[in-house]
C-alpha cells in the first residue's frame, strides 16, 4: 500500500462503526486505514508540540515512527488511545478517526477506546502481582467471561513467554528479567484483545536477544493486529516495519520550542533507500538528530 | 590528563573519607538516644509498678514477673477505688476498647475516603491547595482544642435539643475521630502519591476506569503506608486524655458502658486520676495502668503488621 495514495482518498466513515465496539478484531479489507489524523495539533500549555499531522495508519501492518528526541513521537502515540488526556495541560485540535469514527471529542468513551487500542510502554511496567494476575486483571475488569486459565496460557504463548514461565505463573511478575517483563506486558495487552497495539520504544531497555524476540513477536502479531512502534533504532525500523513515519522539529519555529511535524510517511524500504525529504535523508544517515 | 585539568578538582579525599563514618556515628548516637530514653522510661515504670507491697529483691526475675502479672491481673479485674490495694482499671479498659473500636469504624473509612478523594479525584488547583493547607494545619492543632470543639459540636450541639449527645461515649468517639482524621488523611495522600504513575498508566491503558485503577492497583500498593498512618492515628486516640476530659469522660465510674449513648471513661483518664492521688501507694497503680496502655498499643501494632503481611501474600 502506498501512503500518498491513501492520503488522497479520504476514507469515508464506515456506517457500522458502532458494531465494532462489541465485535472482536475483524479484518476489514474494504477500509485499509485504521487510524487517521487530519490537521492534528497538540499543545502542552502554550507550547506547540505537534503541528498539523495528517497520517493514515494501515491495518495489519507495522508502522514505525522515527525522529529526533522531543519531536512528539510519544505525544502522537498517546493521542491514539487518549492517554494524553491524563496530562492536565495537554490540549488538542484537529481530527483523529479510528475505524472511520472520530475519537477526539469529549463525548468519546476513552475507557472503551483504550481496550481496543492497547499500549506497551518504554519501561516494562508489570503489575506487582503474579504473572497469572498480570494477565487476568485486564481481562477481568473488561468483563471477560471465558476460561481465564485458557486465556492466560494463550496470551503468554502468543507473547512467546509461556515456555519460560509456565512453571511459575503464580510467582510475582516482578521476578522476571527485563525482557521477560516486557513480553509479559505485551501478553497483558493481548489478553484484552485489542485491534491496535501502540509501542513506545518497547526495546530500549532490552538486550539484543530480547529485542530480537520482541521483534519476531511483532512480525507474528501483524496478521491479527495493527502495530505502531516508536523507535530510535533505524535498523529496528527497517527490520520490522512496513511503513515508516519520520517526524522532525519544525524549522519554522523560532521560539526555541521543538514543534514536531510529519516530514515523510512512506513504505519503509522506500523511505530508507530513497527518501523524498532532505530532512529525512539527513536524519537516517545520521547527520541530524 | 593535563595538569590544568587536574588543577580544577579539589578532591578532599581525606575529609570525604572521614565524613561518612562521622555521619554514621551521629545517626547511631541519635538512635541510641531514643532507645536509651525508652529503656529508662520502661524501667522506671516497671520499678514504680513493682514498688507496692510485697517487695521481692530486684534480682529475682521470676518473682518479679509473677508479681507483675498478679498486679496487672488485679488491675484489669478491679474497678475504681480509693483503696490502692483494690483499685483497678476494669471500666476504663472496656471504655477504651469501645472508643478504639468505634473511632476506628468511623475514622478509618472517612479518613481514607477523604485522602483518596483529595489525591485522586480533586483536580490539582487552588481549591485542592487550600484544603490541603487546612488539613495540614489541623494535624498540628493541640488536642484540647478538639475537646472544646467536641464539647460545642457533639456534647451540646450548640444548644439544639435532641441533637446534643451529652457526655456520652458517642460524643467522645466523634471528638477523637475528628482528632485523628488529619493524620489519616495526610498519610493516605502521601501513600497514594508514592504509587508510581507507570502503574496507573499500565492499568488505564488496558481500559480500566478510574475506580478500577484505584481499587485494583493504587490502594493495594498504598496500603502499607495507609496502615501506618491509621495505626499512628488510632494510637494517638487511645492515649488521649485532655479532649476526653473536655467532652465529659467520667472521672469516676463504676459501670462499664454497654452502648454508644452510655456514660464512659477511658484508661488514660483513670491513670491521670490515680496519678493525682496524694497516697504514694497509688503510684504503683498508675504505673500498672501505663503498662496496660503500652500493651494495648503494642498489640494494635502487631495486628496491623499481621493484616499487612496477609494482604501482601494474597496478592
Ligand atoms: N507531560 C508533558 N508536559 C509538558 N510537555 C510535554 C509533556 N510530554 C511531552 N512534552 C513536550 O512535548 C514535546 C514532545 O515530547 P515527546 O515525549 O512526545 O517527544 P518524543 O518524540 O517521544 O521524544 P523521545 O524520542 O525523547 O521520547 C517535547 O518538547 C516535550 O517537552
Ligand atoms: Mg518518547
Amino acid at each position: 500500500m502506498n501512503a500518498s495514495e491513501s492520503r488522497v482518498q479520504q476514507a469515508p466513515p464506515v456506517p457500522d462503526a458502532e458494531a465494532a465496539d462489541l465485535a472482536p478484531p475483524t479484518p476489514r479489507p474494504d477500509d485499509p486505514t485504521v487510524l487517521q489524523t487530519r490537521g492534528l495539533h497538540i499543545w502542552y500549555g502554550r507550547s506547540l508540540a505537534l503541528k498539523h499531522i495528517d497520517i493514515d495508519i494501515p491495518r495489519h501492518k507495522i508502522t514505525a515512527m522515527i525522529g529526533p528526541s522531543g519531536c512528539g513521537k510519544s505525544t502522537l502515540l498517546r493521542c491514539f488511545n487518549r492517554m494524553n488526556d491524563l496530562i492536565a495541560e495537554a490540549r488538542m485540535e484537529g481530527e483523529i478517526r479510528f475505524d472511520g469514527e472520530s475519537i477526539a471529542g469529549p463525548k468519546v468513551d476513552a475507557v472503551a477506546l483504550r481496550r481496543r487500542i492497547g499500549m506497551v510502554f518504554q519501561k516494562p511496567n508489570p503489575f506487582p502481582k503474579s504473572i497469572y494476575n498480570n494477565i487476568a486483571w485486564g481481562a477481568r475488569i473488561n468483563g471477560y467471561r471465558g476460561d481465564m486459565d485458557d486465556l492466560v496460557e494463550r496470551s503468554l504463548r502468543r507473547a512467546a513467554l509461556w515456555d519460560e514461565v509456565k512453571n511459575k505463573i503464580h510467582r510475582s511478575g516482578l521476578e522476571l528479567s527485563g525482557g521477560q517483563q516486557q513480553r509479559l506486558c505485551i501478553a497483558r495487552t493481548l489478553a484484552v484483545e485489542p485491534e491496535v497495539i501502540l509501542m513506545d520504544e518497547p526495546c530500549s531497555a532490552l538486550d539484543p536477544i530480547s529485542t530480537a524476540r520482541v521483534e519476531d513477536l511483532m512480525d507474528d502479531l501483524k496478521d491479527d493486529y495493527t502495530i505502531v512502534i516508536v523507535t530510535h533504532n533505524m535498523q529496528q525500523a527497517r527490520r520490522v516495519s512496513d511503513m515508516t513515519a519520520c517526524l522532525m522539529p519544525d524549522e519554522a519555529a523560532t521560539d526555541g520550542q521543538r514543534t514536531g511535524v510529519l516530514v515523510e510517511f512512506s513504505p519503509t524500504d522506500l523511505l530508507f533507500t530513497n527518501p523524498k525529504d532532505k530532512r529525512t535523508e539527513a536524519y537516517i544517515t545520521g547527520r541530524i538528530g | 590528563m593535563s595538569d590544568a585539568a587536574a588543577d580544577s578538582f579539589r578532591p578532599h579525599r581525606r575529609m570525604r573519607r572521614w565524613l561518612g563514618p562521622v555521619f554514621g556515628a551521629a545517626c547511631f548516637v541519635a538512635t541510641l538516644t531514643g532507645v536509651v530514653v525508652l529503656t529508662v522510661l520502661m524501667g522506671a515504670i516497671l520499678a514504680a509498678a513493682l514498688s507496692g507491697p510485697p517487695h521481692s529483691p530486684w534480682h529475682d526475675l521470676g518473682a518479679n514477673l509473677r508479681e507483675l502479672s498478679a498486679l496487672l491481673g488485679r488491675l484489669l479485674a478491679n474497678r475504681q477505688s480509693s483503696d490502692p490495694a483494690v483499685a483497678g482499671y476494669h471500666v476504663g479498659v472496656i471504655g477504651s476498647l469501645w472508643l478504639l473500636g468505634l473511632v476506628a469504624a468511623i475514622g478509618i473509612p472517612v479518613g481514607i475516603g477523604a485522602g483518596v478523594f483529595l489525591e485522586e479525584y480533586l483536580p490539582a488547583g487552588r481549591i485542592r491547595r487550600i484544603i490541603q493547607t487546612n488539613i495540614a494545619n489541623l494535624a498540628g492543632v493541640p488536642s484540647i482544642v478538639y475537646g472544646i470543639l467536641g464539647l460545642a459540636l457533639f456534647v451540646r450541639a450548640f444548644g439544639v435539643r435532641g441533637l446534643a449527645l451529652g457526655p456520652s461515649l458517642l460524643a467522645g468517639v466523634l471528638t477523637l475521630g475528628l482528632l485523628i482524621l488529619p493524620t489519616i488523611v495526610i498519610t493516605t495522600q502521601e501513600a497514594l502519591r508514592t504509587v508510581p504513575s507507570s502503574l496507573r498508566q499500565a492499568a488505564l491503558a488496558l481500559g480500566a476506569t478510574r475506580w478500577q485503577v484505584i481499587s485494583g492497583h493504587v490502594l493495594p500498593a498504598a496500603l502499607p503506608g495507609i496502615m501506618t498512618g491509621t495505626i499512628l492515628g488510632l494510637s494517638r486516640a487511645v492515649g488521649e486524655t485532655a479532649p476526653l476530659l473536655m467532652v465529659g469522660a467520667a472521672g469516676s465510674l463504676l459501670r462499664a458502658p454497654r452502648g454508644p449513648l452510655d456514660r464512659y471513661t477511658a484508661l488514660p483518664v483513670e491513670i491521670y486520676n490515680y496519678a493525682k492521688e496524694p497516697n504514694r501507694d497509688f503510684q504503683a497503680v498508675a504505673a500498672g495502668g501505663i503498662l496496660i496502655l503500652v500493651v494495648l498499643l503494642l498489640s494494635m501494632n502487631a495486628v496491623a503488621i499481621l493484616i499487612r503481611n496477609r494482604f501482601r501474600r494474597a496478592r
